[in-house]
């Protein structure tokens, strides 16, 4: 026994240089900050939460906003930025709210211009089958087709066939989705059939979507040979829908107007839909700031809340503090282990609020049928903003948990 | 015998005020190495002061503190630090133990600013929880342990760095009878074996059962038993 006292450092006069300085391992301040938050279990999962709620809402806005925009880019590469709708402008100009009936050839004839089709409303044919009563038109309308419509607007058929040379001259016709949905027909290998103006047509397709024209799902559409032969009808286009080459896209919309009625250009109104989609696209965008500011503000509040929580612990912690400095911690050693209790805080509400964003991007984008995006910026950003949060909120703590005097915090409550 | 453990030479301790408060008033005080001795005074006669000065963790108005040949008087807050990590070992009335660590983990926290690696900090921790009597009770949490045996806890962590010296703060003071009795027993074996040890307390009693006794009266030593020649 006494032998482990002589061990004891060697007795040299004056020997204050020799006398190594107080020294706390890196890994020792990770675990005695560890401890601290280890002690105070539910205190420190409900500081937490803060950073948790702030960094999730940033990250699910980011990630969220992104996978739709790249579902609406997605749809507008698809869809094609060099389509235009040509209508006759209703407005002041006293027009006859018709284009000629020849516009469609005459378009044919511009060089750039791809392909071409028209559409004429049937505004006096209700539409009946054997599921529908006698005064309900369920929102839908019986629309003149021309056979290139499908390909202008880069439809698809998903079930049966679009109209052609020989089928648009008969008593056929061709569903939107929705009218299909709403007319309780699925499939077209049984002949199913419905009358239009009192007038029996057989059903012989069944289309998908048209992003660029939803108006067209709620339609039925029949040939133009059928419509003149059994209806009986003018042929003035209500819309003509115009593919371009896209390098040409500008100066084909200068010459349509005068192409289409060369007498009165200004009662000509062209469009182009895709810009519908972009408006969309900076609608989105305009959420998304408002919402990163949401978060931002979350953010703030969960920073304030660790400062708070963080000021508490060292005026509760006061004794353990004194404690510390009797056992040889420098002001230094104090400040770093209440700061790195401050950042282990906000890194692991963090960590969770990136895990929660992701997962409620995950989750939504499912929903939508979307990709999953997340960009990158968000998670390094995210935990970026925690780690910064945690390290502004544990400062001030840190320096009063410093700063206290031993003889003061040692001092009993 | 070189230079002594701890020597208070002529040390002053005023705090400001109307009228200022001379808590330590020309105080000097030598301490050998291998002494055990009691400094005894009622409360209010600066007791707490002199620990607090002679522990490094308050600075004296004037005069000059020796530990271990070391000049600390005049000493910065980090070199003041390695002295109280490396040369004073501290037992207090509420023995300051960590509520989430076992025994084995407070003693080894005497140990903690030293730089040394845990593993070694373990080693050492759990020959002082030997050496006072707690081997079988290393995992133990704090709240686990009676008063007695928290009190022995911290006394081995006070010497897990084997300092120069011990400085207790009233250690029976949260105590009863009996374990007041195991305490001062065990201060009397370390002293035996060798280690320095200062008690400060206001109970004549345990005064009277150590070999050296120093009473403390408004600020001023007055030497009553085993003074050195």
């Amino acid at each position: 026994m006494t032998a482990t006292l002589k061990t004891s450092a060697p007795i040299v006069p004056g020997s204050s240089a020799r006398m190594g300085p107080s020294r706390l391992r890196p890994s020792d301040v990770v675990t005695v900050a560890t401890d601290g938050l280890r002690q105070r279990k539910v205190r420190t999962a409900l500081s937490a939460l803060g950073i948790t709620i702030g960094i999730a809402a940033m990250v699910a806005v980011l990630g969220l906003s992104e996978s739709s925009r790249a579902d609406l880019s997605n749809q507008i590469e698809q869809l094609g930025t060099n389509l235009l709708t040509v209508e006759p402008s209703g407005g002041f100009g006293g027009g006859d709210g018709v284009l000629p009936e020849e516009s469609v050839a005459k378009l044919a004839r511009i060089g750039p211009i791809e392909v071409v089709a028209d559409v004429v409303v049937l505004d006096q044919a209700p539409l009946r089958n054997d599921v529908m009563s006698s005064n309900e038109t369920k929102g839908l309308t019986a629309i003149v087709a021309d056979i290139d419509l499908v390909a202008t607007l880069r439809g698809s058929v998903s079930s049966g066939a679009w109209l052609d040379e020989t089928t648009s001259q008969t008593p056929s016709v061709v569903l939107g989705s929705v009218a299909a949905e709403r007319l309780a027909i699925t499939s077209v290998t049984d002949g199913p059939m419905i009358t239009i103006g009192g007038e029996w047509f057989t059903v012989i397709g069944i289309l998908g979507d048209f992003p660029l024209a939803e108006n067209l799902d709620r339609a039925v559409f029949i040939g133009k040979g059928a419509a003149v032969s059994v209806f009986d009808v003018e042929l003035n286009p209500s819309v003509i829908y115009v593919r371009t080459d896209p390098d040409q896209l500008d100066a084909v919309r200068g010459v349509i107007s005068p192409t289409v009625d060369p007498q009165s250009p200004d009662e000509v109104s062209i469009s182009r839909p895709s810009d519908v989609l972009e408006a969309q696209d900076a609608a989105d965008s305009a959420f998304t700031s408002l919402f990163l500011g949401l978060g931002a503000v979350a953010l703030l509040v969960g920073g304030i809340g660790i400062a708070n929580v963080m000021v508490i612990a060292v005026i509760e912690r006061r004794n353990e503090i004194g404690l510390r400095r009797a056992l040889g911690a420098t002001r230094a050693h104090i400040r770093r282990q209440f700061l790195v209790e401050a950042l282990l805080l906000s890194s692991l509400g963090g960590v969770a609020g990136v895990s929660v964003g992701a997962a409620v991007t995950a989750f939504y984008a499912g929903v939508e049928g979307w990709d999953v995006v997340i960009p990158p910026i968000a998670i390094i950003g995210g935990l970026a903003a925690a780690i910064a949060i945690g390290a502004i909120a544990g400062l001030y703590p840190a320096m009063r948990a410093a700063r206290l005097a031993p003889t003061e915090a040692l001092r009993s409550a | 015998m070189s230079h002594p453990a701890l020597e208070l030479i002529d040390v002053s301790k005023v705090y400001p005020g109307s009228p200022p408060v001379h808590a330590l008033d020309h105080v000097s005080l030598r301490v050998d190495r291998g002494e055990l001795l009691a400094i005894v005074g009622p409360s209010g006669s600066g007791k707490s002061t002199m620990l607090h000065v002679m522990g490094t963790l308050d600075r004296p108005t004037e005069g000059s503190l020796n530990i271990d040949g070391i000049e600390v008087s005049r000493l910065g807050d980090r070199k003041l630090s390695a002295v109280r990590s490396q040369r004073i070992g501290f037992v207090f009335q509420q023995f300051f133990l960590l509520h989430g660590a076992s025994a084995l983990d407070n003693v080894a926290n005497g140990l903690l600013y030293s730089g040394t690696s845990k593993r070694t900090r373990r080693r050492r921790a759990a020959e002082q929880l030997d050496r006072v009597g707690l081997g079988r009770r290393l995992h133990h949490l704090p709240n686990e342990l009676s008063g007695g045996e928290r009190q022995r806890v911290a006394v081995a962590r006070a010497l897990v760095n084997e300092p120069s010296i011990v400085l207790a703060d009233e250690p029976t003071g949260n105590l009863d009878s009996r374990s007041s009795a195991a305490v001062m027993d065990l201060l009397h074996k370390l002293h035996q074996e060798g280690s320095t040890i200062l008690v400060i307390t206001h109970e004549h009693a345990i005064a009277e059962s150590l070999p050296r006794q120093v009473e403390m009266i408004d600020g001023r030593l007055v030497d009553l038993v085993g003074a050195p020649q």
